[in-house]
């Protein structure tokens, strides 16, 4: 029980007046973002980063992570309420929680999602307390080569499990790979691809580019639509607040199948929004009247958030434990470890336990302290989507901005920004996905260091990457997933075939 | 529960119509996304060939794999490039309606014009011109308010990063004008 120790020296770092004082003001700040259409859990960490430059690590981290937790409890209200996911893996809210307000039922529906919220995050956090410190030593033995196949196996399971075309992936992650090696060479100090401009010198910044693909192409990408809106305000009673809870131990095998489903594909990277869908749909298929989904079921509240709050927060295990981030917010998160002169990976549960124990403290608080809030201000966070959003665009362009200069006080960095954000609108428009790029550009030097050291430590032999049961199994395993769609297939006519000879014979 | 309710009604004045016509398709936008990625992947597979993208006695040269890379890139473009002109001759989507670009442009076009106003008068006075000008002429918002919102927001913003949390924002000569 060494890290139940831990987690209680954790809670000790964190219970000061100022530290909880920021708690709040990130879960403000976050459920703000979250309401806000055109904003989201990345992009609101993203802009708001700057905020945190000159504070502690700690409590950066503690802020950082509830607005995080802020924004997913704030995209429950917008979808619920207005029928308007916030983020693609409130979709799945949607179906039932937008009827449920048209019945009457908003205060309800809002309580059975932020109370799944609650449970979804608290079994991720349970299992990153338990789970991380346990991977982070393992890791510890790990050498460049085993490095070096781990980001191999997190790149190659984008583009073998990832749902949009692959071409499209590996351009987006090739796109990544190649922008991080611009600058300075880290082992020749050798300059590359800057074409002779000082300004590319300093590489290309990836919460720069973040806040460009996120914040400025979104605004671009909100403005197409039709932005008038309308839908219920509602305010939540005690009395529902109970009645939701009285009936909670019934639906105890949907809130732990979505659990489950969310954490393991959390830890996978880019899980949150498949995972949300599947936890709808095996509620729907277990479900003893399936045709009432969709009509205003509050399992159908229960299931979706759950898994999608569970799969949001146990993406933060690997990028603890190993310095991968499994999701786009994550790897924001990271962005910011970096910022802040803390290397992320299994050394940091060594060299910085006040910090690690600190986070994982503040998850646990965090969630707490959001359930209450936004609990009790639904109504005053609903009234935010009275202000145009001709009003909130020119502001958040702004706070972009501020953002991107204030990470390395360059004015160069405003017009990166401003070009991220068109790449980002034409991007998401034909289909190529984010989340590949993002991941590639924050892990792209530590990737090719890796594979660098292994090189010049097995004097240029690829066998390395098998030399041993550990490095073998996790390399394989890589490549299986990269081919995994042509294996799939390929198993599936394997067994076709083998049923019709069975059949005919 | 009773139904008690309110509603929240938001209006969009300047809502893009519905039939307008398509300015360009899907198909061509990939087309010519796979092109100008295709010239990027040369151009920095070229840079990195130059700067050495073979094996010294160290292990691999700083340009290896870049230029590894830049290969991966320019395969998969024409790889995209072949699949889309397939596909053009089935149905082409919409990349775009003409009532849709018109609202894109007129964020975009403000936000070129903030950036560059940034680099010569400092952010403050860029993000009080955006937000008032936008206000008014996207949102069609009354002047006043306009105006007001625009300053608050610009002074907020002021005050918690040039003086509360440190983080110098570009300056111009307004507020070298109070001493700043």
């Amino acid at each position: 029980m060494e890290a139940f120790g831990l987690l209680l020296h954790g809670f000790a770092v964190l219970l000061t007046w100022k530290t909880l004082v920021l708690m709040m003001v990130g879960l403000v700040l976050g459920i703000f973002v979250g309401v806000l259409p055109g904003l989201g859990g990345p992009n609101g960490v993203a802009i708001l980063l700057p905020l945190t430059f000159t504070m502690d690590p700690t409590s950066a981290i503690v802020m950082l992570s509830c607005i995080y937790w802020g924004a997913l409890f704030g995209g429950a209200i917008t979808s619920i309420l207005f029928n308007i996911p916030g983020e693609a893996w409130s979709v799945a809210t949607t179906f039932d929680g937008y009827p449920m307000a048209q019945q009457g039922r908003a205060a309800e529906a809002l309580t059975a999602a932020f109370t799944s919220s609650f449970i979804g995050s608290l079994v991720a956090v349970l299992l990153i307390t338990f789970l991380a410190p346990m991977i982070s030593s393992f890791a510890l033995k790990f050498g460049p080569p085993e490095f070096f196949a781990v980001y191999l196996l997190t790149f190659c399971s984008f583009v073998g499990l990832g749902r949009e075309a692959k071409h499209k992936t590996v351009i987006s992650m090739s796109l990544g790979l190649l922008l991080a090696g611009v600058g300075m060479d880290t082992v020749s100090g050798q300059l590359r691809m800057t074409f002779g401009s000082s300004e590319l010198l300093r590489g290309i910044n990836f919460l720069v580019a973040v806040i460009g693909l996120f914040g400025i192409s979104e605004i671009l990408l909100t403005m197409e639509e039709r932005l008038a809106l309308r839908g219920h305000a509602a305010s939540i009673s005690l009395r529902v607040v109970l009645s939701v809870w009285k009936d909670l131990p019934k639906y105890w095998v949907t809130l732990l199948r979505s659990s489950f489903i969310g954490c393991w594909l959390g830890i996978t990277p880019g899980g949150a929004i498949a995972a949300s869908f599947m936890g709808y749909n095996l509620a729907k298929r277990f479900a003893k009247d399936p045709e009432s989904f969709g009509k205003g079921r509050i399992e159908g509240v229960f299931a979706p958030e759950t898994a999608a709050h569970a799969s949001g927060t146990s993406a933060l295990l690997p990028m603890l434990a190993l310095g991968i981030p499994g999701s786009g917010t994550a790897a924001i998160l990271l962005g910011g470890l970096m910022v802040w002169g803390l290397n992320p990976g299994p050394l940091l549960f060594v060299e910085h336990k006040d910090f690690v124990w600190g986070l994982i403290a503040s998850m646990y608080l965090g969630n707490v302290v959001g359930l209450v809030l936004v609990l009790t201000t639904v109504p005053i966070f609903a009234s935010i989507l009275r202000v145009p959003f001709a009003a909130v665009a020119p502001m958040i362009v702004v706070s972009c901005a501020i953002g991107a200069y204030a990470i390395q006080n360059a004015m160069f960095d405003i017009w990166l920004m401003l070009g991220f954000g068109v790449v980002g609108y034409v991007f998401k428009k034909i289909g190529i996905p984010l989340a590949p790029f993002t991941l590639a550009l924050v892990l792209g030097n530590r990737a090719e260091d890796a594979f660098r050291l292994s090189m010049i430590g097995s004097g240029g032999d690829l066998k390395v990457f098998w030399s041993n049961g550990l490095v073998g199994s996790i390399a394989t395993l890589a490549i299986v997933l990269l081919f995994w769609p042509l294996i799939d297939a390929l198993l599936g006519r394997l067994a076709l075939t083998g049923r019709t000879k069975a059949a005919s014979g | 529960m009773s139904q008690t309710d309110l509603e929240i009604v938001v209006d969009d004045p300047t809502a893009p119509e519905e039939n307008s016509p398509s300015v360009t398709s899907s198909g061509t936008v990939e087309i010519i996304v796979c092109l100008l990625l295709l010239a990027l992947a040369a151009i920095l597979g070229y840079d990195n060939w130059r700067t050495g993208a073979s094996w010294d006695s160290t292990g691999p040269e700083p340009g290896y794999f870049p230029f590894y890379l830049s290969i991966i890139l320019g395969g998969s473009s024409v790889y995209g490039l072949i699949a889309a002109l397939i596909a053009r001759r089935g149905a082409a989507d919409t990349f775009v309606t003409r009532a849709q670009a018109r609202r894109v442009m007129a964020v975009f076009v403000p936000t070129l014009l903030f950036c560059l106003v940034t680099q010569f008068l400092g952010l403050y006075v860029a993000s009080f011109l955006l937000i008032a000008g936008f206000m008014r002429a996207v949102g069609k918002i009354a002047l006043w308010k306009s105006l007001l919102t625009a300053f608050l927001f610009t002074a907020i913003m002021f005050v918690t990063f040039d003086i509360a949390f440190d983080v110098i924002m570009p300056k111009g000569p307004l507020e070298a004008a109070f001493g700043y």
